[in-house]
């Protein structure tokens, strides 16, 4: 197991460091010229010039790499700025190392996206483990109708529609705004509780589906037979012996949603406007502020490849048989 | 009396099918009932249906155990017989074991179910009858899962998770079908072992003649759902009244005795 | 010389870790494997479950080739044949599967599975599929069916009809009968048996069922764990075994009568077979074996002739009636 653990993550940093090299690739070989970008409007070629020479712009790119790839892991300096560890470099538009603008818009994208995460699974596991139980009935047919509903429906226009009908017509929630979960526990809550319910929407529905397939599935087991004849009361039944089976896979869905989860939470932020990560991907790709794209991109991908390296090894945990070899 | 006595069972499936067809058998106490047949005959719907586990068919007719009438018992009622009084044993323990507990707790839970236990108490009650049942290593094993035993293993698990109430009545459906020959010789030495020293009754179903031959006090023989035949294993292997039966008998290919150039078929009733 | 003679036959497969796919060990499914066939004759081929039986199947067929080993059909080295080389081998050489259904397409009906074996060699059909049907106890009108519409039984006769369109002179049967109800399966067995003496086939008949076995077979061979532990002539292996696992195999066998069950002694092994993964050293039984002793531990016991015709790989072979 921990000789697993250590291969899928050696695994997981080969991938990120192809990611890392692509990326690289891409903006650094784009027609605009980084310097320039560097330096904005009205800008002399002597200033051009330094510039290049304090970016590195002026060695080659497997050099310009490896200095991109040393700040990362160890810090660099360029010229006489110092660029702490870890270093994805200074923003063209702002001057703000990268590192330290994600830092501070992650708490906002990670707010919507975990909250959200947690909301589709209580209310997706929950329908379909209701709907699987209340087979044919009309608990069943309603949630999947709402099943279908929610992820037929696009994120911008539930998002608007909510927040039209919510916040302008009703008033029971104030416009979504940037609150420090620290600072004001319940501002936070009610600012982050639309972006939850409008990403969420979108998700609960598809895991609502798995799970009534995966406990129908399982309750047609033999070993829940047997558990049945044992004469356990059947709530044991259903606890130990449908459900718990059937949310292996909903687990396996799930990682490989955590990748889509940051997109979504991407989309969710730029619709009700609010300061996240996204915002500031966003703002970049207009700007053309390479080192921040670079750096949000990077960033992203590491998340997903972990989280599918931790899905996997929760995996490993939860089912017995894949333990032992 | 009869520990256990079916009279008139039929069993009809939603979708028009009559698994079981007006059967009478009787399970003395103590004592070992074949129930043979060929594929389909209904020895699995009938077993279901003295468990009280057959979901979604219409069960009509007259099941007795221990004086009690099953049929016009509740669930909970139901449930408190099942694997206290009567307990199963199933033809594939691969599937028929949950792979996400240990055997021990498997084993423990069935115990709990019935008995207050603590946990502990219960898990040392487990791992004793995975002794009792030829587990070596048993302590050590009690925490292994399903898929870290071999499919005889498996079974021995499977009966010492049905035995450990010391049920009156096993009912035990093709349990060495899955096995290879030693290993089923191995299971059904168990079996032959756990009935004398606990005195439970079993109902041996199986399709195989030498096992009923080696294991059952009685037989009946099914077909179509039917009863077509029954009585002492003795009486029955050595003048069958059907010629049903003498078929089923004679078909077999046997490793001893005179070889025929071709198998006799049989005559289906 | 033998229609289909192997010798020394090796297959191991690699074993990979579930998780990283990485090499972890082999399986030594066939360790060195000796049998012959001769024409017109039935070599039965018993043995428990994962003892390399349709491993050695697969590889007298072709359809897998031998880690080493050779088998020759016809007194000619099929090992290194091309597969354009091995379509008139194929001719000769058929297969008759476990489960009917799996092996017959679904979507064609039976005189398009019976047609096909001609399709693929290249010939003209030279019995008309009814014939073919009539043959193996179908009805002509059962062509336009599909299989489906079968019994497991009548499905297991399409599946020899298959086999035997092409007029092969050797048809290896894995398990043919194991999925049959006993009343059907006799049927086949009896089938098999009149096709044979009618056509004068050869089979390789591969069961676990011992009685299945005596009933076609004229010579047996016993496996345990990759390895042949005894072979010799019908009579002699049901009535003179000489080895520990065939006399535990044997005794292990329930016959159908109340009286021979209860009196007989029998040989309850101890355990379940060893892992082919990480197989005893010495002889493969030794585990198992009553009679083990100290040199079954170090010595590998070879095949050896005990009687004429009678082969057993055993330290202490002892000929003994069940
Ligand atoms: N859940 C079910 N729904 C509908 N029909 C069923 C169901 N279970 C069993 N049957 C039918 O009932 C009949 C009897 O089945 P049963 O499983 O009792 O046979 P069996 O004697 O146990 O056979 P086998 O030796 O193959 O286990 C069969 O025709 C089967 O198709
Ligand atoms: N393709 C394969 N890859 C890896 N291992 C294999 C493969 N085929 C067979 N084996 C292993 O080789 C051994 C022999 O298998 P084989 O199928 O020949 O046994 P068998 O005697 O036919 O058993 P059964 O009675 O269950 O059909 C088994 O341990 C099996 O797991
Ligand atoms: S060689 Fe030894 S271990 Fe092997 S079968 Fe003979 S006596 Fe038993
Ligand atoms: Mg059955
Ligand atoms: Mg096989």
């Amino acid at each position: 197991m921990i000789l697993y653990t250590a291969r899928r993550l050696v695994g997981a940093a080969g991938i990120l460091l192809v990611i890392c090299a692509l990326t690289f690739a891409v903006f650094y070989l784009m027609p605009a010229d980084p310097a320039q970008g560097a330096c904005g409007k009205a800008c002399s070629p002597e200033r051009i010039a330094q510039i290049r020479a304090t970016l590195g712009l002026d060695q080659p790119l497997p050099t310009q790499f490896a200095a991109y790839l040393g700040g990362i892991v160890a810090g660099r300096t360029y010229g006489s700025l110092e660029c702490g560890f870890p270093c994805l470099g200074f923003s063209f538009q702002t001057n703000q190392p990268v590192w330290d603008a994600l830092t501070s818009r992650l708490p906002t994208s990670v707010s919507i996206a975990a909250g959200a995460a947690l909301l589709w699974l209580l209310v997706g596991c929950t329908a379909g483990v209701v709907a699987a139980l209340r087979r044919g009935t009309v608990w069943d047919r309603a949630a999947m109708i709402a099943a279908l509903g929610g992820v037929s429906l696009p994120i911008y226009l539930t998002a608007l529609l909510s927040q039209y009908v919510l916040v302008v017509q009703l008033g029971w929630l104030p416009y979504p705004r940037e609150v420090a979960l620290t600072d004001d526990p319940v501002g936070w809550f009610q600012s982050m509780l639309m972006p939850w319910c409008t990403l969420a929407m979108l998700y609960a529905g598809v895991y609502a589906r798995i799970t009534r397939s995966e406990v129908l599935e399982n309750l047609g087991r033999d070993y829940v037979r047997t558990a049945r004849a044992k004469g356990l009361p059947e709530v044991t039944v259903l606890r130990r012996h449908a459900l718990r089976p059937a949310l292996m896979p909903v687990v396996t869905i799930f990682g490989m949603d955590l990748g889509a989860l940051l997109g979504g939470a991407l989309i969710t932020e730029s619709v009700y406007g609010l300061p996240g990560v996204g915002k500031l991907a966003a703002d970049a790709i207009n700007s053309a502020d390479q080192p921040v794209i670079l750096g949000v991109t990077l960033f992203a991908a590491a998340f997903v490849v972990l989280a599918n390296v931790a899905v996997d090894l929760v995996y490993a945990l939860l089912d017995p048989r894949v333990r032992t070899v | 009396m009869s520990l256990l006595s079916v009279r008139g069972l039929t069993v009809d499936f939603p979708s028009g099918v009559r698994a079981v067809d007006g059967l009478d058998l009787d399970v003395e106490a103590g004592r070992v009932l074949g129930v043979v047949g060929e594929s389909g005959s209904g020895k699995s719907v009938t077993s279901l249906a003295v468990l009280g586990l057959l979901r979604n068919a219409r069960v009509s007719g007259e099941i007795r155990f221990a004086g009690q009438d099953l049929l016009s018992l509740g669930p909970k009622a139901m449930r408190a017989l099942r694997g206290d009084r009567m307990a199963m044993v199933f033809q594939d323990p691969l599937s028929c074991l949950n792979p996400y507990y240990p055997v021990a707790f498997q084993i423990a839970e069935a115990y709990r179910a019935h008995r207050r236990a603590s946990r502990k108490a219960a898990h040392a009650l487990a791992v004793s009858m995975l002794e009792r049942v030829g587990i070596p290593e048993a302590r050590r094993r009690a925490r292994s899962y399903p898929h870290e035993f071999s499919g005889g293993m498996r079974q021995r698990v499977m009966i010492a998770m049905a035995l450990c109430l010391e049920p009156d009545l096993l009912v035990a459906d093709e349990p060495t079908t899955a096995l290879d020959v030693t290993v089923q010789a191995q299971v059904l030495d168990l079996l032959r072992d756990l009935r004398e020293r606990s005195g439970t009754a079993i109902m041996l179903i199986t399709h195989d003649m030498g096992v009923v031959a080696g294991l059952a006090d009685d037989v009946v023989v099914m077909h179509g759902g039917k009863r077509v035949e029954a009585g002492p294993v003795r009486e029955v292997f050595h003048s069958p009244v059907t010629a049903y039966t003498r078929g089923l008998l004679d078909c077999v290919p046997r490793v001893d005795g005179p070889l025929p150039h071709r198998l006799p078929t049989v005559e289906v009733p | 010389m033998s229609l289909l003679e192997t010798t020394d036959l090796v297959k191991r497969y690699p074993v990979r870790h579930r998780l990283t796919r990485r090499r972890i060990g082999e399986v030594s499914a066939v360790d060195g494997v000796d049998l012959a066939v001769d024409r017109g004759e039935t070599l039965g081929l018993v043995g428990e479950s994962g003892c390399g039986k349709s491993t050695v199947g697969r590889l007298l067929t072709r359809l897998d080739t031998p880690t080493s080993g050779t088998v020759r059909f016809d007194g000619r080295d099929i090992g290194p044949l091309r597969e354009d080389e091995l379509r008139p081998v194929r001719r000769d050489l058929q297969i008759v599967f476990q489960d009917p259904f799996s092996s017959l397409n679904p979507r064609h009906t039976v005189r398009q599975l019976l047609s096909a074996p001609f399709r693929y060699q290249g010939l003209e059909p030279t019995e008309p599929v009814e014939d073919l049907l009539k043959r193996v106890g179908l009805k002509p009108e059962h062509a336009s069916r599909y299989p489906h519409e079968f019994s497991g039984g009548q499905a297991q006769r399409i599946g020899i009809a298959r086999a035997l369109a092409l007029r092969p002179r050797l048809v290896l049967c894995d398990e043919p009968v194991s999925a049959l109800d006993v009343s059907v399966q006799a049927q086949i067995l009896n089938l098999l048996r009149d096709l044979q003496d009618e056509l004068g086939l050869s089979y390789v008949f591969i069961a676990h069922d011992l009685g299945a076995v005596r009933q076609v077979s004229t010579r047996v061979a016993v496996m345990y764990l990759g390895v042949v532990v005894e072979s010799a002539d019908r009579d002699a292996l049901f009535g003179r075994a000489a080895h520990p696992y065939t006399h535990a195999l044997l005794s292990a066998v329930p016959v159908p009568n109340p009286d021979v069950e209860r009196g007989r002694e029998r040989i309850v092994l101890r355990g379940d077979p060893p892992s082919p993964l990480n197989p005893p050293s010495g002889c493969r039984f030794r585990t198992r074996c009553p009679k083990a002793a100290d040199v079954c531990a170090v010595e590998r016991p070879v095949l050896r002739e005990i009687a004429p015709g009678h082969r057993v790989a055993c330290h202490f072979p002892e000929e003994r009636t069940p």
